[in-house]
């Protein structure tokens, strides 16, 4: 071995402790990309195979009844590979031991064969059998929500007739990978499940022999889905067809779409953050570990080695010390990218997990941290070996010191504190760096921990300030508004608020978007209208209320009009005007007043959706009561909802969260130690010097240590700005169809990020501490470093 | 026979400052092993100015950073008066340092940060019975640079400084290693001066390490090393000024 390369171990082994501090640095980086990207890759993956192989359709329709020779008419449109007709239904479930109704969605499926779309994977059991009316298979988050196998039942009110039903078989489905109930935002195993049914079976309890409600279609390969949108929108108008929509559109699909973006945007921003935050200590930390180097380049020189081949030197070094942090932050990465895949397949429902991660996250990170920390020592190294040789193995010359402006406070400081004032502001650039990477450790801690603030004040917002009813009830189809009275004889029914609520296509010139328009009574309390600001918006008698992503969406504003068409009842196609925008968190809701809405509908007063404030004392005497009310589609229960909004969106959080803040911690300690460290390694010989003239280890590490004390300090102040700078930034990138997240700040964040930092800069300073115990006081004597 | 120096006590034995007795000192072990003190025996008198010649790894070196607290000995004993050296705890021997001894360096080592006068008060802040900084300062002849930062003085000025620093707080003991080895001659000669005043002013025992023979001439006593141990001790009963000094 050429013994410029026994050096170079040799080096990385005496500096073991800044080589690991910068290689955890290097490798936080790199471990939240290749975490975040390999997560994404897989869930984008799993999805796409699993539509793929159990051929997931691609346009799906609701009507209200069909005959079946509609389906050759359908197969015929250009453009349709595949159709698969079925009856959908939503019906009350009664599962023993379990209190509240539960909503089940009621889904056909051939009794002989597969179907042609849609296949379920079969997780337990068995499809149901022919001529067996009662058999269903159900889905797995229902079976497991409940503890419901092959072999067990439950009881379900079809067509106003309670039923038993048998469990055969438990399976999965593209169509329900996110298995959500209506007008949920998170999937409630126990609340919700779908439960599959033989196609005569399920013909025969709605009465819809040789007819079918719902249609799904596959696309051959190139054509055009709107236009197949269109003439199937045509074909099933006059069977009471609400509306042929995409696959984007479709349920399931969109929130796993959506929380992929919403992935993504935690992939690349955040991670894109750390990595330039870790490249940025790299430099920083590199090119002061360099600059102490000077005397040996010069040496080297002086033996007649060219200033490439010393460059080159170094640069291994460097290479060395990333190449470790690479490596740490690849397999950390992977690690947590398969967990953090595992953590999300348990919300979505997927029969496989296709974790094969590409190339392509762990090429980025490497990339960017080995380019990041080769250029931070290119300017050390060519600083170094711009020095003729016998310069370079002096000593630097006595740096010249100033007197500092401190005036009178200047007097009253001893000796030691003023050297480290001096220390501070004779590199004044230097100093900086150091506080600001501390600030920016302290900053990507405040943009971690912001995000539990922010869920915190959407659900505050959105389920507490926003919603008063404990439960809303959903009707098969809308009734006289009369019916708010019997609601309101129901066991422990305090007050009833009724809404309507409207499956609309909203077009406006090019731009079209689903939604459903929510009918309110003009004073409603229950479930009123409610802003991002917290306050009640008021209803005008006509016109539109739109949430501002919708309007966006739309690109209308105030006083502009939109089309409105009706996916249901008569069909109406109305142009109606926008007489107001507000700024919502979640969803993107369109408002009316009740009687704009049924005016809108031609029809009497009705309503279709009912508030209830409930007494909790005869809770369930309620619910015993509304899972035999054949009207009753759905029954919603606030509480729960808030519930299942933590157990999941939260959660998934949480665990993204605390792993930033483990890696923000790293930042810290790297930082913090390295300055601490390299300090050191500059001061050595001052320190030792003042040891021999009889201060003790808790002075000279008071001057070693007060200089990192000082420049955290200033660091302090910097993290919070640039945490708040930064967490408004992402905030305004994370934004998606679903959620708006608020930028809130809680100052227990900005408390919580500062004590973190100054625990890590204590950690690190103890360290430090230990090696100042050990200085060699007899070098200092003789020679200099 | 090593020749030993405590046989010739001029001064009587009350006077001792340091006293050292069969000090041997082992770096490494094994084949590796490095003997630098080979039983050497010495004593220090009170306000006397000692030379100590010798090649380099004679052991010098070694000896006068266990006189001044920074090394142990691996046997043998030091008394500073009555307190037992060798038998010193860690922060006994960083007090003894402080209060005792004063260093003064081959590089000066002085705090770039502080100016001359604030070095000088870098000790004079810790000392129990110190002197004034500008004091010290001027017994060195620098009153007019005490504002200077060591980058705007030149070497043999920031070893003045180093001198005052050394002597501020008025130590028992001043040990200086190779102090004009940095130096031309007729600064270092300036820099004689200074500790030869120091030494005269204050009566501080004074130890000089040097490869530079003539300045033996200004000790009461020359003691001449080789190979771990004292290999001659000459009494000088005429010291030399510095001034008159040349090499």
């Amino acid at each position: 071995m050429r013994a410029l390369n026994r050096k170079l171990l040799r080096d990385l082994w005496r500096l073991r402790g800044q080589v690991l501090a910068i290689a955890l640095v290097i490798a936080s980086g790199v471990a939240v990309l290749v975490m975040s990207l390999t997560a994404l890759e897989a869930l984008r993956g799993t999805a796409e195979a699993y539509y793929e192989r159990y051929r997931f359709a691609q346009v799906f329709a609701s009507v209200k009844r069909a005959p079946e020779r509609l389906v050759s008419r359908i197969a015929a449109l250009p453009g349709v590979q595949a159709v698969e007709a079925r009856i959908v239904e939503l019906a009350i479930l009664d599962v023993e031991g379990f209190a509240e109704p539960v909503i089940g969605m009621l889904a056909s499926i051939p009794e002989h064969g597969e179907p042609q779309l849609n296949r379920l994977a079969l997780r337990q059991g068995r499809f149901v059998a022919p001529g067996r009316p009662d058999e269903v298979v159900i889905s797995e988050t229902f079976s497991e929500g409940h503890d419901l196998n092959p072999g067990d039942h439950l009881h379900a009110i079809i067509n106003g007739h309670k039923r038993r039903l048998d469990v055969v078989g438990v399976a999965l489905s593209p169509e329900y990978v996110y298995s959500i109930g209506p007008g949920a935002l998170m999937p409630d195993d126990q609340r919700f499940g779908v439960l599959w049914m033989g196609e005569e079976a399920l013909a025969a309890a709605y009465d819809l022999d040789g007819a079918f409600n719902d249609v799904a279609v596959s696309l051959l390969r190139g054509a055009a889905e709107e236009d197949v949108i269109d003439r199937l929108d045509l074909l099933l108008a006059r069977y009471g067809g609400i509306g042929a929509f995409g696959r984007k559109d479709q349920v399931s699909n969109w929130f796993v779409m959506n929380e992929l973006d919403q992935l993504k945007n935690l992939a690349t921003i955040l991670p894109t953050i750390f990595l330039s935050v870790a490249a940025f200590l790299t430099n920083m930390v590199l090119n002061r570990l360099i600059a102490i180097e000077r005397s040996e380049i010069g040496l080297v020189k002086a033996f007649g080695y060219s200033s490439l081949e010393i460059g080159w030197h170094y640069m291994k070094l460097v290479m060395a010390i990333a190449g470790l942090g690479i490596v740490i932050g690849w397999g950390l990465g992977s690690w947590l990218g398969s967990f953090m895949t595992e953590i999300y397949a348990e919300q979505y429902r997927f029969p496989f997990i296709y974790y094969r991660p590409g190339p392509a996250a762990y090429a980025i990170a490497a990339l960017v941290s080995l380019g990041a920390a080769l250029l931070g020592t290119w300017g050390a190294v060519r600083h170094a070996v711009a020095l003729p040789p016998a310069e370079a193995m002096r000593p630097p010359a006595p740096p010249l010191y100033r007197r500092t402006r401190l005036g009178a406070l200047a007097q009253k400081l001893d000796q030691p504190t003023r050297m480290i004032f001096r220390q501070v502001l004779r590199w004044p650039l230097r100093s900086a760096m150091t506080s600001l990477g501390v600030a920016l450790a302290i900053a990507v801690l405040i943009i971690s921990l912001h995000w539990l603030d922010a869920i915190t004040h959407m659900v505050q917002v959105y389920f507490f300030d926003a919603q008063h009813q404990d439960v809303t009830v959903a009707l098969v189809d809308p009734q006289s508004s009369v019916v708010t009275r019997e609601f309101q004889r129901l066991p422990g029914v305090l007050a009833v608020e009724p809404g309507r609520m409207l499956s609309v296509r909203f077009r406006s010139g090019q731009r079209e978007k689903r939604e459903s328009i929510t009918g309110l009574p003009r004073d409603a309390r229950l479930q009123p209208a409610y802003d991002a600001k917290g306050e009640v918006v008021p209803i005008p008698p006509e016109g539109l209320v739109l949430s501002k992503k919708l309007a966006e969406i739309l690109g209308v504003g105030r006083g502009d009009s939109v089309t409105v068409e009706v996916l249901e009842g008569r069909r109406p196609v109305r142009e109606v005007p926008v007489t107001g925008v507000v700024e919502t968190y979640i969803g993107t809701a369109a408002y009316m007043s009740l009687e704009a809405a049924n005016r809108l509908m031609r029809e009497r007063p009705s309503v279709d959706l009912l508030h209830l404030l409930v007494d909790p004392l005869e809770q369930s005497a309620l619910f015993a009561e509304l899972k035999e009310l054949p009207k009753v589609s759905a029954v919603m229960l606030r509480r729960a909802t808030v519930d299942k909004f933590y157990e999941t969106m939260a959660r998934i959080m949480y665990i993204f969260i605390s792993f930033y803040i483990a890696f923000a911690c790293t930042l810290a300690v790297g930082v913090a130690y390295n300055s601490a460290r390299i300090a050191l390694s500059e001061r050595g010989r001052e320190l030792a010097t003042l040891r021999v003239l009889g201060m003790s280890r808790l002075e000279i590490s008071y001057i070693l240590l007060g200089e990192v004390a000082i420049l955290v300090f200033i660091a302090l102040p910097l993290g919070c700005l640039c945490g708040a700078g930064l967490a408004w930034l992402t905030t305004g990138l994370f934004e998606t169809d679903l959620y708006r997240i608020p930028l809130v700040i809680e100052p227990s964040t900005f408390g919580y990020s500062i004590l973190i930092a100054v625990a890590a800069t204590i950690v690190s300073a103890a360290l430090v501490r230990r090696r100042v115990d050990h200085l060699d006081l007899i070098a200092v004597l003789k020679t200099r470093e | 026979m090593p020749a030993t120096a405590e046989a010739r006590d001029p001064r009587g034995e009350d006077r001792v400052t340091l006293r050292a007795r069969g000090l041997t000192k082992v770096y490494g072990s094994g084949e590796v092993a490095v003997r630098a003190l080979r039983g050497v025996d010495l004593d220090l008198y009170q306000s006397e100015l000692l030379v100590l010649l010798g090649a380099s790894g004679s052991g010098k070196s070694t000896l006068l950073n266990i006189l001044g607290g920074l090394d142990r000995p691996s046997e043998g004993q030091v008394w500073f008066r009555d307190l037992d050296l060798t038998d010193c705890s860690e922060s006994a021997l960083t007090r003894y340092r402080r209060d005792h001894v004063g260093f003064v360096f081959q590089f000066y080592n002085l705090m770039p940060s502080l100016t001359a006068l604030e070095n000088v008060a870098l000790v004079t802040e810790i000392a129990p019975r110190p002197m004034a900084p500008a004091e010290a300062l001027a017994l060195v002849g620098l009153e007019e640079r005490q504002h200077h930062f060591p980058a705007q003085l030149s070497g043999g000025e920031q070893q003045r400084v180093a001198i005052a620093r050394a002597i501020a707080k008025r130590p028992d003991v001043l040990l200086c290693d190779e102090p004009t080895g940095a130096l031309d001659s007729t600064t270092g000669i300036r820099v004689l001066e200074a500790i030869e005043e120091v030494n005269r002013e204050l009566g501080t025992t004074t130890a000089l390490i040097t490869h530079n023979a003539p300045i033996a001439s200004m000790a009461d006593r020359v003691v001449r090393f080789g190979d771990g141990h004292i290999v001659e001790v000459t009494e000088n009963p005429d010291r030399r000024p510095a001034h008159e000094l040349e090499w």
